[in-house]
C-alpha cells in the first residue's frame, strides 16, 4: 500500500532555511536575553540596600563599612562590578552566602537535582494525564469526555496549588500514610509535590493537545487515511498526533520553566530542600547573593529550554524555519 | 449512587485523618523528631540571637551555673561554687573531671578564653548585653577563675546561669566562630552528629556526660531537628507521626489536635513578651512616627486584650509595661492604653494627620495573621501599614540597619529574670533603641549597673514611665504558647521557655 503522503512530508519538500542557520539565529537571541537577565540579576543584589553593609554586618562602624566596600571592590564603576561579577559567574562563582557562610554555587548545585527532580516528574505526569484526555475529548467533541476535560482545565487555573498540595498531603500521608508528608528523601517524597506541581500544567497541554487534534483530524490527508482502510489508531497516533503535537513541543518546555520557578512554593509547603526552597529562605533571611544567583541560574534554564523547544519544533516543522 | 458513595468516602477518609492516632515509631527507634519554627544562622551560641540557638545550646553545652527551670534557684553546672569577692569581681570554683565532646578536659583555660573572647569588641558576638558587662576573666589556678565586671552589675549571676556557655579553648581557639556553629563542641548531654545549616540538626546523646549535672542524665537517645517552614506542614507531619513535638501551635488548631488521640496539647505562659516599637528617633529618616501623638494614637487603635483572646493561648496576658511583671525591675503602675479608637483619632487629627499616612510594619513571627490583624487595627485610623514578614535573622539586621519604620516582636530575655535582659537590650543606645533618648538610656544604665535594689527599681520605674508616657515601645502580651507531641513523650514547658529535651523521656 503506497504511504499516505502526510502533511509532515509535503513540508519536507518544501522550502526552509538550514537547522545550522535556524540554530545560530536563534542562539544569538538567546545569548542576548541571557545578557539581559544578568544585568538585572546583578543589579538586583544593588537596589536591594548597601552590600557593604549587608557584608560588614548591622552592628559595623562606618569605618568598618568602607573597609568592606574597599575590599569587595564596590567602590569602583557598577559597569566594572558588573563586568567582573560576569566574569565570575561564567567560571561558577557567585560570591558567598550572607547567611550559610559558605560558596553559594554548590549550595545551589546541592539543591538543584531535587527541583530538576520535581519539575521533570511534574511534567512527565502533566502530560501523561493531559495527552490523553486531549485525545479523547478531541474525538468527542462536547461529550462527557469532552466537559469533563473541561471541568479539569478550569480547576487546574483556578486551585491555589498550596492548598490543592496540603489536601493532597491530608489525604495520602496523613489519613491514608501511603506517602510521606514532607521532607527530601527517595522517590516517594517526590510524589505528592510532583503531582501538585504538574496540575497547573495539565489544563494547557490538555487544552492544546484537544484544539491540535481536532484541526489535524479535520484535515484532508487524515480523511484520506480514513478512506484508505487505516485502522484508527494508526491514524490517530501515526498521522494525526504527530502533527498535532508540534505546539505542544514549545508549551512543555517553557512549563518546564515555569515548574522550576514557580516550584518555590511547592517546595515550602512540602519541606523539599531544592532551589526554589532554598529561594524562598534567601528572600526571607536577606541572603542576596543565593537570591540573585539563582534568579540568574532559573532565567538561563528557562532561556535553555525555549532554545531547545525552537530548535525542536524547527526540526519537526520546516515552515517555522522559513518564518 | 457510586459518585455520592466515592465523596462521602473522601470526606469520610479525611475527617478519620484529622482523629487517627499518629504512629509513633520513633520511641522504638529512641529517636524524638522536632521540629523548630526559625532557623540558626550560626550554631555558635554567641553568634545567634534567636531562641532555637538557645535550645541547641542547652543540650550541646554547659554553663557555670545552672538555674532551676521550676524554682529559679541556682545550683552548681561547670562551676561547684561562687562567691561575690567584691561589687566588681565574682570568682568561681570549677568542678573537676568533666570533658568536652572532642576529649579535651575542662578546665580555667576554658572558661577565660571563652569569657575573654566573647567580652572583646573586635569579636563582635551578636548580643552584647550578654557579655557586655563582662572585663574580663582570670585564670587563678587550673580550677578557680575570677570575672571582673566593668562596672556593678546586679543581675551577672543570671546571665552566668543563662546564655554564656562555655567552649573548649583549643578548639575554639582552632576554628573561631565559624567553625564552631559548623561543628559544635561542648560539655553538653547532647552532641552534634550532623548539622546540615537550614535542613536539619541531629544530636545523639553524651554517653560521657559528667556525673552530678543538674541536668541528670539524658533518657532519649537521639534527637533529629527539623526547620519545616510552614506550621500545617509541621501538624501533618505530627499528625502522620514524622515529628513528635512541635510548639507555637496556633490557637484555632488547638482544638482539632487536642481531639486526636494519641496527641497531647500543652499551654503554658511564657516570659517572651510581645511588643511593637516606633522609630521614635528618626532613625528611618523624617516620618509622622517621630510625633508622641502619632506613637500614643497607634497604642490606643490597637484591641490587646482582644488580640491576645484572638491569638494565644489563655494563659497569657496583656501586659503593663515593658518587660514580663516577675522580672526583677517590671514596674506595673506607668501609663496605660486601653483600646479607644476614638481618642486615637483625636490624637491623630491633633498631630495633623486625620486621614492617616503610610507606612511598613516589620515582623518575624508567624503565622501572618497576627501581622494582618495589627495592620487592620492601625488601618482604623488611616494608617497603611506595608507588612513586610522576614526571618529572623533578616528582621533582626533590619532593625539594626535602623530601616524599619514600625518593628512588631518578640523578646524572650534569654530566659533573664531581671529587667536589664529586656531594658537594657532596647534602650541604651544599641542597635535595636529607636527611642533616641539619652536620659532614658542613662536612667536604665543606672538601674542595670547598681548594686543597691532599692535604687535599681527606682530608676526602672522613672525608665518604665518614660517609655510609657512618651510610647516607644507598646508592649502587648506575654506569649503562652502551645506545643503539641506525642502522648508517649513525658514534657513539661517552662515559663522560660525553653524546652529542655534532656530533661524528657519516653513513657
Amino acid at each position: 500500500m503506497a504511504a499516505v503522503p502526510t502533511d509532515r512530508s509535503r513540508q519536507a519538500q518544501g522550502k526552509g532555511r538550514p537547522l545550522f542557520v535556524y540554530f545560530i539565529k536563534r542562539s544569538f537571541v538567546a545569548l542576548l536575553v541571557a545578557i539581559t537577565v544578568s544585568v538585572v540579576s546583578f543589579l538586583l543584589l544593588h537596589v536591594s540596600g548597601d552590600l557593604a553593609q549587608s557584608l560588614a554586618g548591622p552592628s559595623a562602624s562606618a569605618a568598618d563599612v568602607a573597609q568592606v566596600r574597599k575590599a569587595y571592590g564596590l567602590d569602583r564603576p557598577m559597569v566594572i562590578q558588573y563586568l567582573d561579577w560576569a566574569g565570575k559567574a561564567i567560571r561558577g562563582d557567585f560570591g558567598y552566602s550572607f547567611f550559610l557562610k559558605q560558596p553559594v554555587f554548590p549550595i545551589i548545585a546541592d539543591r538543584l537535582p531535587v527541583t530538576m527532580m520535581l519539575g521533570v516528574s511534574a511534567l512527565v505526569i502533566a502530560l501523561f494525564v493531559s495527552i490523553p484526555l486531549g485525545i479523547a475529548a478531541a474525538l468527542r467533541p462536547n461529550s462527557w469526555i469532552d466537559r469533563l476535560a473541561l471541568t479539569v482545565s478550569v480547576f487546574g487555573q483556578a486551585l491555589p496549588s498550596f492548598w490543592f498540595g496540603l489536601l493532597l498531603m491530608m489525604l495520602f500521608g496523613v489519613t491514608l500514610r501511603w506517602l510521606p508528608v514532607s521532607g527530601t528523601g527517595g522517590w516517594q517524597y517526590y510524589v505528592m509535590p510532583a503531582i501538585t506541581l504538574s496540575y497547573y500544567s495539565i489544563p494547557t497541554f490538555m487544552r492544546l493537545t484537544r484544539a491540535g487534534m481536532m484541526e489535524v483530524l479535520a484535515s484532508d490527508y487524515i480523511r484520506t487515511a480514513r478512506a484508505k482502510g487505516l485502522r484508527t489508531p494508526t491514524v490517530l497516533f501515526k498521522h494525526a498526533l504527530r502533527n498535532a503535537i508540534i505546539p505542544l513541543v514549545a508549551v512543555a518546555a517553557v512549563q518546564l520553566g515555569f515548574a522550576l520557578g514557580g516550584s518555590i512554593v511547592i517546595e515550602a509547603v512540602f519541606s523539599l530542600h531544592g532551589v526554589g526552597y532554598l529561594g524562598w529562605e534567601s528572600i526571607s533571611r536577606a541572603d542576596f547573593p543565593v537570591v540573585q544567583a539563582i534568579v540568574l541560574i532559573l532565567a538561563l534554564f528557562y532561556i535553555v529550554l525555549t532554545l531547545l523547544a525552537d530548535l525542536l519544533n524547527a526540526f519537526l516543522d520546516p515552515r517555522i524555519r522559513v518564518r | 449512587m457510586l459518585r455520592t458513595t466515592g465523596a462521602i468516602a473522601c470526606v469520610a477518609a479525611l475527617s478519620v485523618g484529622l482523629w487517627a492516632a499518629p504512629v509513633s515509631a520513633n520511641k522504638a527507634n529512641d529517636t524524638l523528631n522536632v521540629a523548630w519554627d526559625q532557623q540558626i544562622d550560626n550554631a555558635d551560641a554567641y553568634f545567634n540571637t534567636n531562641r532555637e540557638g538557645i535550645l541547641l545550646a542547652r543540650m550541646v553545652w554547659d554553663q557555670l551555673i545552672e538555674r532551676d527551670p521550676e524554682t529559679f534557684q541556682y545550683k552548681p553546672a561547670l562551676a561547684t561554687a561562687w562567691r561575690w569577692v567584691d561589687d566588681l569581681t565574682l570568682e568561681f570554683d570549677l568542678r573537676q573531671g568533666v570533658k568536652f565532646q572532642d576529649g579535651q578536659p575542662f578546665d580555667a583555660e576554658d572558661v577565660v578564653y571563652t569569657l575573654n573572647f566573647v567580652s572583646n569588641p573586635a569579636n563582635k558576638v551578636l548580643n552584647t548585653t550578654n557579655v557586655g558587662w563582662i572585663k574580663n576573666a582570670e585564670k587563678v589556678d587550673q580550677y578557680k577563675v575570677r570575672i571582673h565586671l566593668k562596672a556593678p552589675f546586679p543581675a551577672a549571676l543570671e546571665y552566668i546561669a543563662g546564655p554564656i556557655p562555655i567552649y573548649p579553648h583549643v578548639y575554639y581557639a582552632k576554628v573561631g566562630p565559624d567553625g564552631m556553629g559548623r561543628h559544635p563542641v561542648g560539655t553538653g548531654p547532647y552532641k552534634v552528629q550532623s548539622l546540615e545549616p537550614g535542613k536539619s540538626i541531629t544530636l545523639v546523646k553524651n554517653t560521657d556526660y559528667w556525673n552530678d549535672s543538674p541536668k541528670g542524665n539524658p533518657k532519649i537517645g537521639k534527637i533529629v531537628v527539623s526547620f519545616p517552614p510552614e506550621k500545617t506542614t509541621q501538624m501533618a507531619e505530627l499528625l502522620s507521626g514524622g515529628l513528635d513535638w512541635i510548639w507555637y501551635v496556633p490557637t484555632d488548631q488547638v482544638k482539632n489536635l487536642e481531639r486526636v488521640k494519641g496527641l497531647t496539647v500543652t499551654s503554658g505562659e511564657t516570659m517572651r513578651v510581645g511588643y511593637i516599637y516606633f522609630d521614635a528617633a528618626g532613625r528611618t529618616g523624617k516620618s509622622p512616627l517621630q510625633d508622641v501623638r502619632v506613637r500614643q494614637a497607634i497604642a490606643y487603635s490597637i484591641n490587646r486584650p482582644e488580640f491576645t483572646k484572638t491569638f494565644f493561648a489563655s494563659t497569657a496576658n496583656v501586659l503593663k509595661g515593658p518587660c514580663f511583671p516577675t522580672q526583677f525591675g517590671c514596674y506595673q503602675g506607668a501609663t496605660q492604653y486601653d483600646y479607644n479608637l476614638a481618642k486615637a483619632k483625636e490624637l491623630m487629627k491633633e498631630a495633623g494627620h486625620p486621614d492617616g499616612f503610610s507606612t511598613t510594619l516589620y515582623a518575624f513571627r508567624q503565622p501572618p495573621s497576627w501581622e494582618d490583624a495589627l495592620a487592620g487595627y492601625m488601618r482604623q485610623i488611616g494608617i497603611q501599614a506595608q507588612i513586610q514578614l522576614l526571618q529572623y535573622p533578616a528582621f533582626r539586621n533590619k532593625n539594626h540597619e535602623g530601616v524599619t519604620p514600625i518593628s512588631f516582636g518578640d523578646w524572650g530575655s534569654y530566659s533573664i529574670n531581671d529587667a536589664s535582659a529586656i531594658l537594657g537590650n532596647f534602650f541604651t543606645g544599641s542597635p535595636d533603641d529607636f527611642s533616641g533618648d539619652m536620659e532614658l538610656q542613662g536612667w536604665v544604665h543606672e538601674a542595670d549597673t547598681n548594686s543597691d535594689p532599692k535604687k535599681r527599681e527606682e530608676f526602672y520605674k522613672k525608665a518604665i514611665d518614660r517609655i510609657m508616657d512618651r510610647m516607644y515601645w507598646l508592649p502587648m502580651n506575654s506569649y503562652a504558647i502551645y506545643y503539641a507531641h506525642t502522648s508517649e513523650l513525658n514534657f513539661t514547658p517552662y515559663k522560660d521557655e525553653i524546652p529542655r529535651y534532656y530533661l524528657y523521656s519516653w513513657k
